[in-house]
């Protein structure tokens, strides 16, 4: 649950180097990534994630919010079973435990998905703007964002959620609120160093304008290191919802998220229904573990460096 | 050194203002006072109320009366729900369980994590080491949330081991779980970072130098190799105490040990702004000052650092 800055500072070196003449280092990371066998591990995980959370309904033969009263409050009956179709068993409230992992698991990649977009845009032009003016600009735009992440998030997040009610439009607007701040940091490092490369001072002596120079110079220099840093931070913001959801403070019934799954499945499985707590667990993980080979597998990629 | 504090300290005073006036207008801003209920109360009455709890002065007024009465009497004002305790009262009942397991956890976390990456870096590419790497990832992708429902499951519901809940000061049995739940994700982030940045250090120069002159390599690694080692562990010792915090509410409602974050949740789920309010500038305070004293002490540890 860590992304380790110093790896990242040397990432950012590294995609910013100038390329020798011979394969681009785009190139060269392609045919690394694909040599790291965690790395495609963890891209086949994905890819089975994601298949499940989109085609998953196709092969649900019950409705997320239909109730089996057949099964209902009854133990025995609502474990997983081929035969009525309820593959991961129900819940205790008979819905079916299948289609309600599918769901969960869209709302939780979807969270983590669109918090970590927020995160892209509006971290990457903040710290690129704050590193390429530099002075003053940086020191105060910097200095807030210092401020901002000594705050424990998770209870303003709350309070937020609490005031403004409960719904999933305030979640990602939260979790997007907070997850800009990091990126903007290692973004910023990484464009202070590229603004002092040969090309931007000769861009910038023929005059062509600051706003140009960062769309057209600095932003694709930094795909490197935000696409790494993208990959590592949805895992982050999956965590986030799914704690909030576990408190029962996220997504409100009858939509659902791995973290309310897993709460529910914590709830009841003292009257040994542990599937509902397995499924949903298993799935969680495999997500995470997916996420964090593949961002490690990137970042090893294109900063290869013996560790 | 002195103006390196100085320094730290104009950026924590200023965030702490920002945290309390920030979430001062956050519940201010929320629809309906503290006194709208379903029954309609008169004017006059209502009009007493909100004077007797001088709601009805200016905002700024309400701002600085709040502030002064933190600051002078370390007061934070009566709870909205329960109208015969103050919001001092709920934290002084719940806050030192919390406190309790979460210094437990936050040294267990220290300790731990740092002996398994030390470990296995000297022990590199053995079995031992495969052992340490394999747990640090496997931890990473169990939050509290997860381990908890895990551990209550092994422990309480299968060996019957520990109580599944609740605390006592006296019995160290309850201490248990709480203290491995909300600590194994960060001994697992900590020995990552031990494991790496010792690695790196191994390989330098002056470990080198104090192996030709023959030093047994305990002393090495004690006296040569552990404290630069250790800069990288300090630097995310910060945000590892704001994220313990924060899941020391999963603990609290968990395990019901009856500490602050439970009252936190209530009050979330009760809308009794003041409650939340209050325990988000304590353990805001007790973060930014925990931030200080971590860059104190990297300040000092650490002889690259410019004053």
């Amino acid at each position: 649950m860590v992304i380790d800055e110093r790896k990242m500072a040397s990432l950012a070196e590294a995609t910013s180097r100038e390329d020798v003449a011979g394969r681009s280092l785009w190139a060269n990371a392609r045919r690394r990534f694909f040599q790291n066998k965690a790395a495609i591990f963890g891209l086949c995980l994905l890819i089975f994630v994601v298949a499940f959370a989109l085609f998953g309904n196709w092969l649900a033969a019950w409705n997320n919010s239909d109730i089996d009263y057949n099964v209902m409050g009854d133990r025995v009956a609502s474990a997983p079973s081929f035969a009525d179709g309820h593959y991961f068993g129900a819940d205790d409230l008979g819905r079916d435990l299948f289609a309600r992992t599918v769901q969960g698991t869209q709302i939780s990649l979807l969270v983590g998905v669109i918090g970590t977009m927020i995160a892209v845009t509006v971290g990457t032009l903040y710290g690129a703007i704050a590193g390429y003016f530099g002075g003053r600009i940086d020191g105060f735009m910097m200095r807030l964002v210092d401020i901002l992440l000594a705050i424990p998030y998770m209870f303003v997040l709350i309070l937020l959620l609490v005031i403004y009610g409960r719904s999933i439009g305030m979640l990602f607007v939260g979790v997007g609120l907070i997850s800009w701040l990091e990126m903007a940091r290692i973004v910023r490092g990484q464009t202070l160093t590229l603004k002092n490369r040969e090309y931007v001072e000769a861009a910038r002596a023929i005059g062509v304008p600051s706003a140009t120079i960062i769309r057209r110079h600095i932003l694709p220099n930094l795909v490197g290191v935000v696409v790494v840093f993208a990959t590592l931070l949805v895992p982050l913001m999956i965590l986030t919802e799914s704690f909030i959801s576990f408190l029962g403070l996220g997504v409100q019934e009858p939509m659902t998220s791995l973290g309310a799954l897993i709460s529910e499945g914590a709830g009841t499985m003292n009257y040994g229904t542990l599937w509902q707590l397995a499924f949903p667990l298993f799935f969680f993980i495999i997500t995470l573990f997916g996420f964090y080979f593949v961002g490690d597998g990137l970042r090893d990629a294109l900063d290869p460096k013996e560790r | 050194m002195i103006v390196y504090i100085l320094k730290r300290l104009a950026i924590a005073i200023p965030t702490l203002l920002v945290l309390i006036v920030a979430s001062f207008m956050l519940m201010h801003a929320a629809p309906g006072g503290p006194f709208t209920s379903e029954r309609q109360v008169p004017p006059e009455v209502l009009a007493n109320l909100n004077a007797k709890y001088g709601l009805d002065q200016p905002l700024w007024r309400q701002i600085v009366t709040y502030l002064w009465g933190i600051i002078a009497h370390f007061d934070f004002g009566p709870s909205f729900t329960y109208k015969d305790r103050s919001v001092n009262d709920i934290i002084a009942q719940g806050f030192p369980v919390t406190l309790t397991y979460g210094f437990l956890s936050f040294i267990a976390a220290v300790l731990v994590g740092v002996s398994l990456g030390v470990t296995a870096a000297i022990k590199r590419n053995t079995l031992l080491d495969y052992i340490a790497v394999g747990i640090s990832i496997g931890a990473q992708v169990l939050p509290n949330f997860v381990m908890a429902p895990i551990l209550v499951l092994i422990f309480t519901l299968t060996l019957h081991w520990l109580p599944g809940g609740g605390w006592s000061f006296d019995d160290p049995r309850f201490w248990i779980m709480p203290v491995v739940a909300l600590s194994t994700s960060y001994m697992a982030s900590i020995a990552r970072i031990t494991r790496s940045s010792m690695l790196e250090v191994l390989s330098s120069n002056h470990i080198r130098t104090a192996r030709a002159k023959g030093l047994p390599s305990r002393k090495i690694i004690l006296r040569h190799a552990l404290k630069p080692a250790l800069l990288p562990v300090i630097s995310y010792l910060g945000p590892a105490f704001v994220s313990m915090i924060t899941g020391s509410v999963i603990v609290d409602v968990y395990f019901t040990t009856g500490g602050i974050g439970k009252s936190f949740v209530d009050s979330a789920l009760n809308r009794d702004y003041a409650v939340m309010m209050g325990i988000t500038i304590l353990l805001g305070t007790l973060t930014i000052f925990f931030n200080l004293v971590v860059d104190i002490i990297y300040g000092w540890i650490d002889p690259k650092i410019r004053y």
